[in-house]
């Protein structure tokens, strides 16, 4: 017989811990997903393959999106389209390869062609950080460089006309300073 | 005695063992991990033959067509 269990008292107490470590680990994970008012990590420090924009004191608009996902196809001309009309304003927009493969990201580029700036995340280090609930994702950032909306998936018949008034919106600010 | 001890060892050994089937870190394919099951050859309707003759089976067995599964991969994208 195990000593430890001799004594009815002490097998108790074992059983307790033992039920209290199966109960923590039914608890889900705690995920540190960025939410809107929560600052947007720095593109500049962030280990991305490509050329960034200069961020600074402008609205940004981070997409996250991948070759593989039809939506995230789906949803460039119309980023070409509000980057075309709102960057003369102010607007910077960065679109976010999570392609693990290099030559997938830049087939789908060359046949996109976008007007803005793409960066592929090597790693997937960046995507990790902000953890993302969807592809395509994309995060609309104030001036302040906080979180300001967050667009899950991209749908045709309304996403383009929610991301034009909140860029709008965000646009008619006044400038703060980043923290 | 000797059966309370087996009784706490058989229930700390399920409280652990379901426990670490919880584990939803250890299960969940992130959005961003999802291109394999994008991939073309994950698509249940990729041989139209094949496709075809399900149908024909269902249709047969159930008197009923149609209303199968829904369109594209597996990317959970949207």
């Amino acid at each position: 017989m195990i000593p430890s269990f001799t004594h009815s008292i002490r097998g108790a107490v074992w059983l307790r811990w033992a039920l209290l470590g199966a109960a923590l680990s039914f608890v889900p994970a705690v995920r540190a997903q960025i939410k809107v008012g929560d600052p947007f990590p720095t593109l500049q420090s962030a280990d991305l393959d490509g050329a960034r924009p200069d961020t600074k004191g402008k609205v940004l608009l981070v997409d996250f999106w991948a070759s593989w996902c039809n939506p995230c196809r789906a949803s460039f001309p119309a980023y070409g389209r509000i980057y075309s009309d709102f960057s003369a304003r102010g607007l910077a927009l960065v679109a976010v390869s999570v392609d693990k493969v290099p030559a997938d990201y830049a087939a789908f580029v060359r046949k996109m062609a976008p007007p803005f700036a793409t960066v592929r995340d090597i790693g997937q280090k960046l995507v990790r950080v902000v953890q993302v609930p969807s592809m395509p994702t994309s995060y609309l950032v104030g001036r302040d460089g906080r979180v300001r909306f967050i667009h899950e998936g991209f749908h045709s018949d309304g996403t383009e006309g929610e991301i034009r008034k909140e860029i709008e919106e965000l646009l008619g600010e006044k400038a703060a300073p980043q923290p | 005695m000797k059966t309370r001890c087996i009784a706490v060892l058989t229930l700390a050994s399920l409280a652990i063992g379901l426990g670490g089937c919880a584990s939803a870190k250890a299960v969940r394919v992130q959005p961003w991990e999802r291109a394999t099951l994008a991939d073309y050859m994950m698509r249940p309707d990729r041989d139209p033959l094949g496709t075809q003759m399900d149908e024909h089976i269902y249709f047969s067995r159930e008197a009923a067509a149609g209303g199968r599964g829904v369109g594209g991969s597996g990317c959970g994208c949207n």
